[in-house]
């Protein structure tokens, strides 16, 4: 075997190995949690409000309040962040100031999301006086996400090539046209992507929401935006904080509720995403 | 080349001189006038004071090596090339006698007047139908009925309505390559431009599909003001009745085909024709 087959085995091996490392540990996280979680997830515990004892205890307010966070956030996220995409992609030029206003989306992407909580704080909380309502922690969780939507959706935009736009100009388009009858509809699937990375994120987060003031017991479902609220990672967190055992597996079950929502949401998107790739391409 | 070229390079007022006045003057009046233009991208200059007129209802050929800027002349004429990062140009075009680069030209307005066809064939990815009514629905036409009517007389012109007639509502990425841009020269049609631009409009299709366009354009001339850019010297004999040659973003020689391909003025013209070089 000579050494540039050789080097190319071992490498496709090392890959090979890191693969296996990495489904592996989160195998065994999952393994773990649905071991400690799984015997606790029920139609009462989904539906159930919480509880002094464990046993009783349910996450309906928590579900219903993720649902709602999701909703809300992608509401106010994706058109500001579409709509800053399509002005810095298609009508912002290439001088000292798009590149700034890319430099800092970038950096803004990195930013931790504590930062988030406390812009979220003085901004929505306080200034804007919506108090601790899931409009707040939607706004906090927006803006924490808003790179993340501008970043990929530039992507996507990007990715539709110069011939159509020159196609549809060369008809007699207006910019505006091209954009949203042909630009758009064919950057589809690409925004789609972006908004799952997106949509998980937010899903996910705790720390914004503990600093903007999520409750921790929340014993009713928010029947509004302006409604106080809890959510799943904040349940998990206050669960898994109590010293009695029962509550433990009560967070253990929430994070498999939160995992399979996760889930659920990616896979509506994706079947969305294929759907506008098939028809685009057919 | 270098220290010869200026005496080679004839001045506007040249083209026009005695030995050529006879055949100037057989040519129907310009409907597009390029005035001493010149086009650059960014420090990179692509067209140095080009000054030609494009007659009515003629086909004129743009030819000359690659990077001579025949591209970017002809992108000029529609101010495609404002959409590209650096572009600016000087000089004047003239569509009618009014000039498309005055401060508050109407850009989208041009682009109905002067239509395009692409070196690649690019229709949208939705239905033939679809590709063809988009420019009508842009421009505001509503009427089903209407659409209707254009559209498939735009596919009659453009040779291609047999072949389309029972998949109108089939993906247009479907078609094979020459249909394809027999379907980007309908869509081009349906707004029934003046002026046809046509970039290489045949680089990419095989030579019956070639033909077939051919055909086209000569069909197309008797109604359009056509510009053609092409790398292929039969195809400039050809289609063309004018044929203007272009060498390092410069105007060399500008006359009937006939005249260009058999008794060039300019000894650049000549080797490029037969084929010395580029």
């Amino acid at each position: 075997m000579t050494s540039a087959r050789f080097a190319d085995r071992a490498f496709h091996l090392l890959g090979l190995t890191v693969l296996v490392l990495a489904l592996g540990m989160l195998g065994a996280l999952l393994v773990d949690v649905a071991r400690d979680g799984l015997g606790r997830v029920s139609w009462s515990f989904l539906t159930g409000y919480p509880s002094r004892r464990a046993s009783a205890s349910g996450l309906l307010p928590a579900l219903a309040g993720s649902l709602w966070l999701v909703g809300l956030t992608a509401l106010m996220a994706v058109p500001v962040g579409v709509g800053a995409a399509i002005g810095l992609e298609e009508y912002g030029g290439r001088g000292r100031l798009a590149r700034l206003a890319e430099v800092n989306i970038a950096n803004l992407a990195g930013v931790p999301s504590v930062v988030y909580g406390l812009l979220g704080l003085g901004v929505f909380v306080q200034v804007l006086r919506w108090d601790r309502s899931l409009l707040a922690g939607a706004g906090t969780l927006a803006l924490l996400i808003l790179p993340i939507v501008i970043i990929t959706s530039r992507e996507a935009l990007r990715g539709v090539p110069a011939s159509v736009r020159e196609a549809s100009l060369a008809l007699g388009a207006t910019k505006w046209q091209t954009v949203w009858h042909q630009v758009l509809p064919m950057a589809l699937p690409g925004l789609l992507t972006g908004l799952i990375l997106a949509v998980s994120r937010a899903l996910g987060e705790t720390a914004p929401l503990i600093v903007i003031g999520a409750l921790s017991y929340v014993p009713f479902v928010p029947d509004g935006p302006r409604s106080p609220f809890t959510a799943l990672p904040i349940q998990i967190y206050t669960w898994v904080s109590r010293p009695r055992e029962g509550f433990r597996a009560n967070a253990a079950a929430t994070i498999l509720v939160l995992l399979a929502v996760l889930l659920v949401i990616n896979g509506l998107a994706i079947v969305a995403r294929d759907r506008a790739a098939r028809r685009r391409s057919a | 080349m270098g220290p010869t070229l200026p005496s080679r390079v004839p001045s506007a007022l040249s083209l026009a001189g005695p030995g050529r006045a006879a055949s100037a003057a057989e040519l129907p009046p310009a409907r597009m006038d390029v005035r001493g233009l010149s086009a650059w991208y960014g420090q990179t200059r692509a067209l140095t004071d080009v000054t030609l007129p494009f007659s009515a209802n003629r086909v004129t050929a743009l030819i000359g090596p690659s990077g001579c800027g025949k591209t970017t002349l002809l992108r000029t004429l529609n101010r495609l090339n404002d959409i590209v990062p650096g572009a600016r140009v000087e000089g004047d075009v003239r569509l009618d006698g009014t000039s498309i680069h005055a401060p508050g030209t109407d850009v989208v307005a041009l682009r109905r007047r002067v239509g395009m066809v692409f070196q690649k064939s690019n229709p949208f990815p939705r239905s033939v139908f679809e590709n063809v009514a988009y420019g009508l629905r842009v421009n505001g036409l509503r009427d089903r009925r209407e659409i209707a009517e254009r559209v498939e007389e735009s596919l009659r012109a453009a040779a291609i309505w047999s072949e389309v007639e029972g998949r109108l509502h089939d993906s247009a990425l479907t078609l094979s390559g020459g249909q394809q841009q027999r379907l980007c020269i309908a869509r081009a049609l349906a707004i029934q431009p003046e002026v046809l631009l046509m970039d290489e409009p045949a680089s990419a299709l095989d030579p019956i599909a070639t033909q077939r366009i051919e055909e086209l354009i000569h069909t197309l001339k008797q109604t359009y003001t056509i510009v053609i850019v092409t790398h292929n010297m039969q195809q400039a004999a050809r289609v063309s009745d004018v044929t203007a040659f272009l060498w390092m973003g410069t105007l060399i020689e500008y006359g009937r085909t006939e005249d260009v391909f058999t008794t060039p003025r300019e000894r650049l013209t000549e080797d490029y024709v037969t084929g010395r070089f580029g």
